[in-house]
């Protein structure tokens, strides 16, 4: 398992490099987005619209923070379940998104969409929104503010950790954890 | 016969949203020190350590412990002879809670979670309703719990209506399955709520009420439930899941199962599951 400290945006080059496993310390741009953002933004490409961002080697957060308080760039801001975006993450891959940072499984189409695209999926630790708003310096409403906590933001993250669950090459992490320590806790095998 | 003004209420519960939000409670806490001591996986001994780490951050800066800061839940014990005094513009009991809920979650600067409509979705903004359970009981007592339920384990519950034939082999397989199913998506290491018996609606809201224990971890008085307890957890910690499904033993810190009588013919089970951030208060007001 590598690690590996990363500015946005990446390139394909760097997506390659990745397996599962793999920690990523993000520095650089996030743009956040939940279920209703997501909805909104592909009704835009639909239509054909100008998008609030360019998509271009960006990565996805998947989170809506608590507001800050006064003095502070944002509140708590762990990550939020990413199978509900999963209906809207091809189309944002094959647009130009390299990564989006979530928690849970994803679904076989979005495992496909990683290969065909060149991106992956990144898990954040989930329920640790307090420590995860350390690596958080700035946060600005970028689209839809009327969603409140919905809206799309741009965070300026600082070694914002994040571990590698999918990668271009089939890897699920999740899958690859649970089975080992399922063989050595019910067979004895390591 | 005693009286409680509604304002008294509303600041209690005011107060109550924030703690519980900053707060890990103490029995989390430590059963989750414990889980780590135990931990086979460094991945997973991580994980429960930042857990810790953010729980500590979260108390001394009064930062949410996780941005989900849920529906908030209320089971409410209103003895019989207690008389509620309206006061402050507050006309019910109903109301001094939903107001204690809109200040606290905004003096707290807490999440707005909740949308007004399951389909049109737009957001309260106070996050209110409160989710109320009202339990009449007898003298003049006045007890609140409170928990704030994120949506992540919520979504990840399940119901099944048993025939009385298939037994308990049946359910708890159907327990086990439930956690496996939710896996990484509920953020293990998760506390399981178990309602077994009652009738369709009363054994889920069995299955919240067994996460409300205290301490979490502490077992059924019933010997039979507390064996069947310990059965459970231990099927779900071989399950290989981990904290947050990286792999790993601890899947779950706690199961707590609660049981009611039922209809001859049925035999309905109900898993609530939350995450480890389990935030929960119970006052004596």
């Amino acid at each position: 398992m590598a690690e590996y400290c990363i500015e946005t945006p990446v390139t394909d080059e760097f997506i390659e490099k990745l397996r599962v496993g793999d920690y990523l310390y993000i520095t650089g741009n996030l743009y956040t987005g939940r279920d209703s953002a997501h909805k909104k933004l592909i009704e835009l490409i639909k239509k054909g619209k100008g998008l609030p961002f360019d998509l271009k080697g960006q990565f996805i957060y998947y989170v809506g923070s608590t507001p800050p308080r006064p003095g502070k760039p944002i509140g708590s801001a762990g990550p939020t379940t990413s199978y509900r975006m999963d209906l809207y993450a091809s189309k944002l891959y094959s647009l130009g998104i390299k990564g989006t940072i979530g928690k849970g499984c994803r679904s076989k189409e979005v495992k496909e969409s990683l290969k065909k695209y060149k991106a992956v999926y990144l898990a954040a630790i989930g329920g640790v929104g307090a420590l995860i708003s350390k690596s958080i310096e700035k946060a600005e409403i970028i689209a839809y503010p009327e969603l409140g906590p919905e809206a799309i933001y741009r965070l300026k993250v600082k070694d914002f950790p994040s571990i590698v669950i999918n990668d271009i090459y089939g890897g699920d992490l999740y899958e690859e954890g649970k089975r080992q320590y399922k063989n050595i806790f019910t067979k004895g095998l390591m | 016969m005693k009286t409680i003004s509604l304002g008294k209420v509303r600041d209690t519960i005011k107060d109550i949203v924030q703690k519980a939000n900053f707060d890990l409670q103490d029995d989390v806490l430590a059963l989750i020190k414990k889980m780590q001591a135990k931990e086979e996986s460094p991945t997973g001994k991580e994980v429960l350590r930042q857990i810790l780490e953010n729980a500590k951050i979260a108390r001394e800066e009064k930062i949410p412990l996780c941005q989900d800061t849920g529906l908030a839940v209320f089971f409410v014990e209103l003895g019989e002879d207690v008389k509620l005094q309206k006061e402050c513009g507050l006309f019910s009991l109903r109301h001094a809670i939903n107001e204690g809920v809109r200040a606290g979650y905004a003096e707290g600067y807490l999440r707005n979670s909740v949308v007004g409509d399951p389909l049109q979705r737009n957001n309260t903004g106070d996050n209110t309703p409160a989710f109320i359970h009202w339990e009449l009981v007898p003298g003049d007592t006045f007890k609140v719990t409170f928990i704030a339920k994120g949506a992540g384990a919520e979504n990840m519950s399940a119901v099944r209506m048993f025939a009385p034939a298939d037994g308990i082999e049946s359910i708890e397989d159907f327990v086990v399955e439930t956690v496996d199913k939710a896996g990484p998506n509920a953020c293990p290491p998760v506390i399981v709520g178990v309602g077994l018996g009652g009738n369709f609606e009363y054994s889920t809201l069995l299955s919240k009420k067994a996460l409300l224990r205290r301490p979490v971890g502490s077992h059924n008085r019933d010997k039979f439930y507390a064996q069947m307890e310990r059965r459970l957890l231990e099927r779900i910690n071989n399950l290989g899941i981990g904290p947050q499904g990286l792999g790993g033993r601890c899947t779950a810190l706690a199961v707590h199962v609660e049981t009611f009588p039922c209809h001859i013919a049925s035999m309905p089970a109900a898993v609530n599951i939350q995450c480890h951030s389990h935030r929960v208060i119970r006052i004596v007001i």
